[in-house]
């Protein structure tokens, strides 16, 4: 039972990283591939029908981990205590941009709210890789099951190590990049005209900077913390994973070369499940492992709800995560087609 | 200085700021669905330009709602981790029933909403609007039964371990205080809809501008605002001060400031409580009423604060007092304005009528100041318990957070809210100023 709900609330999670990821990619080059105010506003369209429910994954996926396994919940929320707090205000900052630069009525408001949102944004890429970095790596878990984690430390990959250190910042870096290059798939694919033409071009630029970056992330990795790699081999399903993790960027290769833009989209979709869903498959049973004991690190079993309340939960998850699904196709059928230059002003 | 204090002054902050939002959202949600449906039903563009004006209303409040929102649902983490672990097993369901049930549909709406018009069909479109409010009221429910088992506990069992344990589903999630505390709170978001909604009807009329639009606003606003403040008093108000009564005693003896209790308590309109000498100065009472609301006979004995032990009474009784009064009174003058309001609409001279278009304009406020008081005396009155009865506040908050940093978090909250409110308040006020766009201006 709790291997199950490790493995959804991992899916929720990298549901959030790719959906999300593709709207704060859009941020991060939304100054880049908008020069105009028209052009802006068609990134923002671009986004703006769905980056709300994208965001609701994260809250989902978090109301779901708590609900599983509230121990792990409240003991690394706890201990990222001043890091949140930042993402929080970050995120706060990013949506409220996204809201009061629409009814910005001088330009020297909407310079200033695309600048938050950019800004924003990139941080938040970095810190999304810096958390997945953290939860590889591990962190100083006492045996209480309690730690707390200092932003940084002395850059050094384990010990007393803070949320910040070489690996976890190589691991933003290759986030921040991997999603401003999956955003500007996004946008060539949603998006006509001046703003289409700047992102497929930044896109093929992006991508060749991320496959190193990914070997380096990757072995990197392996040197950090060589039992995910130890798991990986020795659970063939987890193989799966990494197939479709080399599909998806094999995808993106060939697809951008035949220009075929949702297909291309979708493949990096595909390559960002598979990095994540690899990352937690070689991770499990941990959710957060100590950098101090083994021992003390925080397992799926040690920090799960009681079985009853999990059984009971997985009879309103399956109707309610499929509902949800529904309603993500149907708005994305609903929005179909490209934004261009007339469609912004149809913002109620 | 007692070990959770700063993560309380953190969570009064961005609860209380953060509920502001919904409070209106929830409300406007249904109106909207109503403007839709008259236009759909009377094929008219008015009420559909209106409906547009107030999903550019809804949307801003939204966005607000929502990154306010995520800072709450995190703070059960970084700052209540003790009472997480206690009770997440059980209230951690409703949480996250919440984010798959509710948000989901209402975010996905929104969206389709506030962009889809010309992609949907008149009638797709109010569904749109439909499924929205209905998203909007089952993520009301879900956190008002997470907040219920905190403040009436049932359906779970102690573990041996130590926590509370999900033992039965149906009763946790329909807590009888829930459904009360819903239907209340409800109502309560609803009146505040209407009277915002009308007093954007009385500015533009006030300023002669919109005639047309403010007519439907004054109307529909005034006939909302009537229905729930009758609601919100009887029977929900009512009934949910049974609940307390009948669960929380001592909070009853706080809130209606009875230090001695015994039969044919009396119920105090105006008065100060004055803790140190154990008595409430210069009330103005009404005999035997505090019994017969509370316990519905005149001679039902009601129990004072100095009937409970000194470590089982609620910290602030001063505090839930006036807050407790100030939601009654107000709840009291909003019936009075609706009932004035709603004679004048009736014999057609509201518009006309300046005086109460000043009082319907210059009443908005007070809505968001009930049900913060409302809020607080809920709040306040559970303490000193975090989950009622089980689990005490102070061993509640995360104890491997340094309260510096706690400290540090309430400033960066305090200050970014601050340039929020600012911004939200003048972006509100253009649009306000501004009106509803006649259709076909797009
Ligand atoms: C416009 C807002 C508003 C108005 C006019 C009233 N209320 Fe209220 N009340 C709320 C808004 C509210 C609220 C903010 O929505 C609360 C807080 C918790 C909840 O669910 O509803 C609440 C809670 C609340 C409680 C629970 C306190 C606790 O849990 O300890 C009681 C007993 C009442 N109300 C009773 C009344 C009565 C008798 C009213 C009329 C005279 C009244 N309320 C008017
Ligand atoms: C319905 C969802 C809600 C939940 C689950 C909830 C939960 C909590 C929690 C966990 C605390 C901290 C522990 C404590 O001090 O007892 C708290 C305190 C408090 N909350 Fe709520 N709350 C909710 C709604 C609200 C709203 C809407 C308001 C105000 C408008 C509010 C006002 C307060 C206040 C004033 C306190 C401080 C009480 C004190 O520490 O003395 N709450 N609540
Ligand atoms: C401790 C208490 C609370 C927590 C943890 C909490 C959590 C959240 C979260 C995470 C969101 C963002 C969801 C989104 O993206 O749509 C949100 C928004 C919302 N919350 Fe709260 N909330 C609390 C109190 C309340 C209360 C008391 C109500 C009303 C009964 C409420 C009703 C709503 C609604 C309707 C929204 C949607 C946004 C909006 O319409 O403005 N919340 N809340």
């Amino acid at each position: 039972m709790e291997a199950l709900w490790f493995a959804i609330a991992s899916l929720m999670l990298a549901a959030y990283a790719i959906l999300d990821g593709f709207d704060f990619g859009a941020g991060v080059l939304h100054r880049v591939v908008a020069r105009t105010d028209e052009e802006r506003k068609v990134v923002l369209a671009a986004i703006g029908p769905v980056w709300d429910g994208n965001e609701v994954w994260l809250i989902a996926a978090g109301g779901v981990l708590f609900m599983a396994f509230p121990r792990a919940y409240s003991a690394a929320f706890s201990g990222f205590y001043m890091p949140l707090m930042m993402v929080l205000w970050l995120l706060i900052l990013r949506g409220i941009s996204i809201e009061f630069r629409l009814h910005a009525d001088n330009p020297i408001g909407r310079e200033l709210w695309d600048s938050v949102f950019s800004l924003a944004s990139a941080l938040l890429a970095i810190v999304l890789g810096a958390a997945i970095g953290n939860v590889a790596r591990g962190v100083p878990v006492d045996a209480n099951g309690e730690f707390v984690a200092p932003l940084f430390t002395n850059f050094l990959a384990s010990g007393r190590c803070g949320v910040l250190d070489w690996y976890t910042v190589l691991v933003g870096l290759f986030a921040l990049i991997l999603l401003a290059a999956h955003g500007a798939l996004y946008l060539a694919w949603k998006t006509a005209g001046p703003v289409h033409d700047r992102a497929w071009r930044l896109a093929g630029v992006l991508w060749r900077v991320v496959v190193p970056l990914w070997l380096a992330a990757t072995a990197a990795t392996s040197w950090v913390q060589w039992e995910i790699f130890a798991n990986l081999i020795a659970r063939p399903w987890s193989w799966l994973l990494v197939a479709v993790m080399v599909a998806g960027l094999v995808g993106v290769v060939q697809f951008m070369r035949q220009g075929r833009e949702l297909a291309a989209f979708l493949s990096s979709c595909g390559f960002m499940l598979g990095v994540l869903g690899a990352t937690m498959a070689g991770n499990y049973p941990y959710w957060l492992r100590s950098t101090l004991d083994p021992a003390y690190g925080l397992t799926a079993a040690g920090t799960a709800a009681s079985a009853h309340g999990l059984r009971l939960a997985l009879a309103w998850w399956i109707p309610g995560i499929l509902l949800a699904v529904g309603y993500f196709c149907y708005l994305f059928r609903s929005m179909r087609g490209k934004v261009n230059q007339e469609i912004p002003a149809q913002r109620v | 200085m007692d070990q959770v204090f700063w993560h309380r002054i953190q969570f009064i902050i961005t609860v209380t700021y953060h509920y502001l939002f919904p409070q209106l959202t929830m409300g406007l949600a249904l109106l909207i669905v109503v403007m839709k449906g008259l236009s759909l039903k009377n094929r008219d563009a008015l009420y559909n330009e209106s409906a547009r004006f107030w999903a550019r209303i809804f949307g801003l409040n939204f966005a607000m709602g929502v990154v306010t929102g995520i800072p709450l649902e995190f703070q059960f983490g970084t700052n209540w981790s003790r009472f997480s672990d206690y009770a997440g097993d059980v209230i951690g369901q409703t949480l996250a029933m919440e984010g798959v049930f509710a948000f989901f549909l209402e975010s996905a709406f929104l969206g389709l909403f506030l962009y889809g018009e010309r992609k949907l069909s008149a009638r797709g479109h109010f569904a749109a609007a439909f499924a929205l409010f209905l998203g909007s009221w089952i993520s009301g429910y879900f956190i008002i039964a997470t907040n219920a088992f905190m403040q009436h506990p049932v359906g779970y069992t102690l573990g041996e371990d130590g926590r509370l344990h999900l033992a039965d589903f149906a009763a946790f999630v329909l807590n009888p205080w829930a459904l009360w505390q819903y239907a209340h709170n409800m109502a309560a978001s609803v009146l505040t809809a209407g009277f915002v909604v009308a007093a954007v009807g009385a500015y533009w009329s006030l300023m002669g501008k919109h005639a047309r639009h403010a007519r439907v606003n004054l109307r529909l606003g005034m006939i909302t605002a009537a229905v729930s403040s009758v609601l919100l008093v009887f029977p929900t108000g009512d009934e949910h001060g049974k609940m307390v009564a009948r669960h929380q005693p001592a909070t009853l003896a706080a809130m209606e400031g009875v230090f001695q209790g015994g039969p044919f308590a009396e119920l105090a309109i105006i008065g100060q409580p004055d803790v140190a000498a154990r008595k409430l100065e210069n009330p103005i009472v009404l005999p035997g009423m505090l019994s017969f609301l509370a316990y519905g006979t005149f001679g039902s004995v009601v129990q004072g604060i100095d009937d409970f032990p000194e470590a089982d009474r609620p910290g602030n009784i001063e505090l839930l007092y006036y807050a407790y009064h100030i939601m009654a009174g107000l709840g009291t003058l909003f019936m009075l304005t609706a009932a004035v309001g709603g004679f004048l609409l009736w014999k057609g001279r509201l518009e006309r009528t300046r005086w109460m278009l000043w009082i319907l304009l210059l009443a908005f406020p007070f809505p968001y100041i009930a049900t913060t008081a409302g809020w607080w005396t809920a709040e306040l009155g559970r303490q000193p318990w975090i989950v009622y009865g089980l689990l005490r506040t102070e061993a509640g908050g995360s104890s491997s957070v340094h309260p510096g940093n706690v400290v540090f978090s309430i400033l960066g909250f305090s200050g970014l809210y601050i340039l929020l409110s600012f911004l939200f308040v003048d972006h509100l006020r253009r649009q306000i100023v501004a009106g509803p766009e006649p259709s076909g201006s797009h």
